[in-house]
């Protein structure tokens, strides 16, 4: 439309609409199990009826948001052949174990989900349905942990031999176990149970904020916002070992996400800032020693500047806010969770105080805007490769024609489900809501 | 059997998997759209949604697996289907899109809506057609393959016989396998209405079914001889499918022993299908692709193999209670159980 048609260009923008569409709801398919499971137990150890509706609640809303991940779950799955069969080609040969895993994963956690949702009153002992949600929570972290692996091979492939353009030796479990794996999936599962634990405690917050002034809405808040802290520091403690990963083995991608130019020891981090026509920062915020710090652990280190790195080998400069806007979040998030519970122990007076619940409130749309950052960097950051050091992105895509149209049809499609998911979600809890529910089930009305 | 047969077993046998919970899905659904509007309400629909709510998740994941498991058995699949395929194969995802989320919406979503309903019981149809054009195009003469292109001839593949039977097959099949299990189901839950109605369904799509099926002979061998030839030879896999297929319709109009009428239908589409699959190997992609050139590296082969008994020993446990819980309970199809 507004450029020349090229299939990888456009491969490019669909494969990025339908990731970054997708990943708001697989990060909440992964981590709203863990915050179900933690109210239902909770429920059950203290014998509170609240925190089991709780559980029934965000199961019921669940549903819905699963239903939209695993529909574009299965676009993103069957696209990646579509678009990137080139890729796709040499990935089947290297890395299709982890893939194949994953769908048993998926397999695994659909069929408990299905039963988890319709036996909340089939058993006599609460503890058996209880027990119901393990799988799926298992199931989802896991797939979450395979997929994650096979992004990490993009980042770091190893595993296999390039003899003459053939792919020999094949280690399977070295491909999945790459360099990358152990602080990339560490990073993203936590980061869903982060991002999970916020979006619930948003609407906790928000009807808090309206004036429903029920113990419900209170015991949600509560075990939202504490489980978040401690999520909240993990994410900032992992994103550590990220950083520390990249300077080691993706030097140029660290580079070029903080705007480090010139190989240097004592290396600042750069916040904020645009560059100038030289080429060179304005208006940033430098942080002395910080980048050295990240990248190996003391003031001193040298870090690899762009230098370093041909022109064409390195990613665009873009980056730097997506890293810098997600960890800003991060910080924020790590912030707001710690007050609440700060207050909550010194001075339990300002606990729903309504600047901090506005805080909280604008943490859910925040940590889901982060994990787009977050990827964002991760991907483009890898650019030019599609298989880092190895094929560059426009090897991998289709030749096909009409990539264009399927783009425009696809922007459609996630316009459509996206609108139509929302409107539900609000229906359902209009229609239903929570003091009706104390009132049917026979729960006292709060204070 | 050599690992290449394996790999391909393996996945004809989760395509088949596919093929039955799927159409027992699409067909409930586009079922649960023509009761509504033709104001049959009875309980009929919700002895559907009884059944579809618990498991229309899991039946998406054997089509999923069906995929991913293509890719790594036999990556250039990727290369050869991927390319031809990007048109058809984003509207098959648009649909399933649709579906998919229409279904949740419509079942938790609080109301029931006629739109919502209308989208996932016309998308069930419109899946198995959109889907068994891969199978046809397996067939050989739809494709342009050049050094460094493939594309689809869609001409072709609009204006051939052959094309469009299996596309009636695919539709009258779902239609017949959904309504042979609905009756069943019915049957258990003491609904006699709505068992009368699934019957009457069940009897009415045989005589299409078994039509649709004989004109695919005439199609195929006019299309693909040498695939015909093959299959001539396994004759008697298309004859037991018939002698089941005759069980089917005898109990059904015997009113007997509907719970074997039902696995009489899944012997029948077995024996078909795998009679259909082996008669098409070792060709992925008529003329171009065999199971043998397609394969991938021997290690990975292993890995997957071993990888997939160790998962299959974990989900036959976990289906195993699923059905229990959701197919065998007969207070719970009944709907004296939550
Ligand atoms: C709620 C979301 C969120 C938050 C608060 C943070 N991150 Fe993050 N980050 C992600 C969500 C995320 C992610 C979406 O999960 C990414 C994208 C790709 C990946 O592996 O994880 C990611 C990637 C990512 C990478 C790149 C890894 C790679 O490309 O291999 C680094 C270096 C960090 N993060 C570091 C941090 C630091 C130091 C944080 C400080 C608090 C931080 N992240 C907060
Ligand atoms: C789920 C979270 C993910 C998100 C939000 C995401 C986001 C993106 C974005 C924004 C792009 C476009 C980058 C560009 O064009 O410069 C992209 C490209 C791509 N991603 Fe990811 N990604 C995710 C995970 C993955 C995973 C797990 C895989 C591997 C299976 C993957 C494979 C690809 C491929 C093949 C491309 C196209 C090639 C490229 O541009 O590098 N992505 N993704
Ligand atoms: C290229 C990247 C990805 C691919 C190819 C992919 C593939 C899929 C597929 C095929 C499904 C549907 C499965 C089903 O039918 O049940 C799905 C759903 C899902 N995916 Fe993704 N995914 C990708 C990225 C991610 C990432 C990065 C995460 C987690 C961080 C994730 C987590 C999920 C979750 C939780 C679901 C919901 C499924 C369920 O609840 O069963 N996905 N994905």
């Amino acid at each position: 439309m507004f450029m020349e048609y090229d299939p990888a260009t456009y491969s490019r923008i669909l494969t990025g609409v339908t990731l970054g569409f997708h990943i708001i709801f697989a990060t909440l398919g992964v981590g709203v199990p863990l915050m179900i499971a933690l109210a239902e137990w909770t429920g059950m150890r203290k014998n509170d009826p609240h925190y089991t509706l709780l559980a029934r609640r965000w199961a019921r809303g669940f549903v819905v948001t699963v239903a939209v991940g695993v529909v574009t779950g299965t676009a993103i799955g069957l696209q990646l052949s579509l678009l990137w069969p080139n890729f796709m080609q040499v990935a089947g040969q290297t890395i299709a174990l982890p893939l194949f895993l994953e769908v048993f994963a998926f397999f695994f956690e659909a069929i408990f989900l299905g039963i988890y949702l319709y036996t909340w009153d089939r058993f006599k002992s609460k503890l058996k349905h209880f027990l119901l949600i393990i799988p799926v929570i298992i199931g989802a972290s896991f797939s979450a942990f395979f997929i994650t692996s096979l992004n990490a091979f993009m980042n770091a492939p190893q595993g296999f031999e390039l003899v003459d353009g053939v792919i020999q030796n094949i280690r399977p479990l070295e491909a999945m176990f790459n360099p990358a794996t152990p602080t990339k999936t560490a990073h993203v599962i936590i980061t869903c149970y982060l991002t999970a634990a916020f979006v619930l405690a948003m609407i906790a917050a928000y009807k808090l904020l309206k004036g429903d002034r029920n113990v419900y809405h209170k015991k949600a808040l509560h075990l939202t916002m504490v489980s978040a802290f401690i999520f909240a520091i993990a994410t900032a403690l992992i994103g550590d070992f990220s950083g520390k990963y990249l300077a080691e083995y993706q030097p140029e991608k660290l580079a070029a996400g903080e705007w480090h130019f010139e190989t240097e020891t004592e290396a600042p981090l750069v916040l904020g800032g645009v560059l100038n026509e030289e080429g060179e920062v304005e208006y940033a915020l430098e942080i002395p020693y910080a980048l050295s710090i990240l990248s190996y652990g003391y003031p001193g280190a040298e870090v690899t500047g762009l230098d370093q790195f041909a022109p064409e080998d390195t990613p665009p400069l873009i980056v730097h806010y997506f890293f810098d806007g997600m960890i800003a979040i991060g910080m924020y998030l790590m912030f707001i969770s710690f007050l609440y519970v700060a207050f909550r122990k010194f001075k339990p007076a300002w606990q729903y105080n309504r600047w901090l619940l506005w805080g909280i409130v604008a943490g859910g749309p925040l940590s889901l805007l982060a994990i787009e950052f977050g990827w964002m960097f991760a991907e483009i950051g890898r650019q030019p490769w599609i298989l880092y050091g190895i094929m560059r992105t426009p090897e991998g895509a289709t030749t096909a024609d009409h990539v264009d149209s399927m783009l425009y049809m696809f922007i459609g499609l996630y316009t459509v489900l996206g609108v139509s998911a929302s409107l539900v979600l609000r229906k359902m809890f209009r229609n239903n809501p929570v003091a009706h529910e104390l009132e049917r089930r026979g729960m006292d009305k709060g204070e | 059997m050599t690992m290449e047969v394996w790999g391909i077993a393996i996945l004809w046998l989760f395509l088949y998997g596919y093929m039955i919970v799927g159409s027992i899905d699409f067909g409930a659904g586009f079922f649960h759209f023509y009761n509504k509007v033709s104001k049959k309400k009875h309980p009929v629909n919700s002895l559907i949604q009884r059944y579809l709510s618990p498991v229309w998740e899991t039946t998406n994941v054997f089509l999923v697996f069906f995929f991913v498991g293509i890719i790594g058995f036999f990556p250039d699949t990727a290369y050869y289907y991927g390319t031809a395929l990007l048109v058809p194969g984003s509207i098959s995802i648009v649909l399933i899109a649709i579906r998919g989320s229409y279904y949740a919406f419509n079942t938790y979503g609080a109301s029931d809506s006629k739109v919502y309903s209308f989208l996932y019981g016309i998308t069930g149809l419109l899946i198995p057609a959109s889907f068994t054009t891969v199978l046809t195009i397996s067939e050989g003469g739809f494709l342009d393959i050049s050094e460094n292109a493939v594309t689809l001839d869609l001409m072709a593949l609009l204006t051939s016989p052959y094309s469009w039977s299996v596309v009636i097959l695919a539709v009258v099949s779902v239609l017949f396998i959904s309504s042979s299990f609905l009756q069943y189901y019915a049957r258990k839950a003491n609904d006699e209405a709505s068992f009368e109605l699934f019957r009457k369904y069940t009897l009415f799509w045989s005589g299409p079914q078994i039509l649709a099926s004989v004109f695919i002979f005439f199609a195929l061998s006019e299309h693909n001889p040498a695939h015909f030839a093959d299959m001539l030879d396994i004759w008697w896999m298309f004859g037991l499918s018939f002698v089941f297929f005759v069980g089917v319709v005898v109990l059904t109009v015997l009113k007997r022993n509907l719970g074997t009428a039902f696995i009489l239908v899944m012997l029948q589409f077995f024996a078909a299908w795998f009679g259909y699959g082996a008669s098409h190997l070792p060709w992925l992609l008529y003329d171009y692709l065999t199971i043998y050139d397609g394969f991938v590296n021997t290690t990975m082969g292993i890995t997957l193999i071993v990888s997939f008994i160790l998962g299959f020993l974990l989900l036959i446990p976990s289906l195993y209670l699923l059905m229990r819980l959701f197919l065998f309970d007969t207070e719970y199809i009944r709907g004296n159980k939550k």
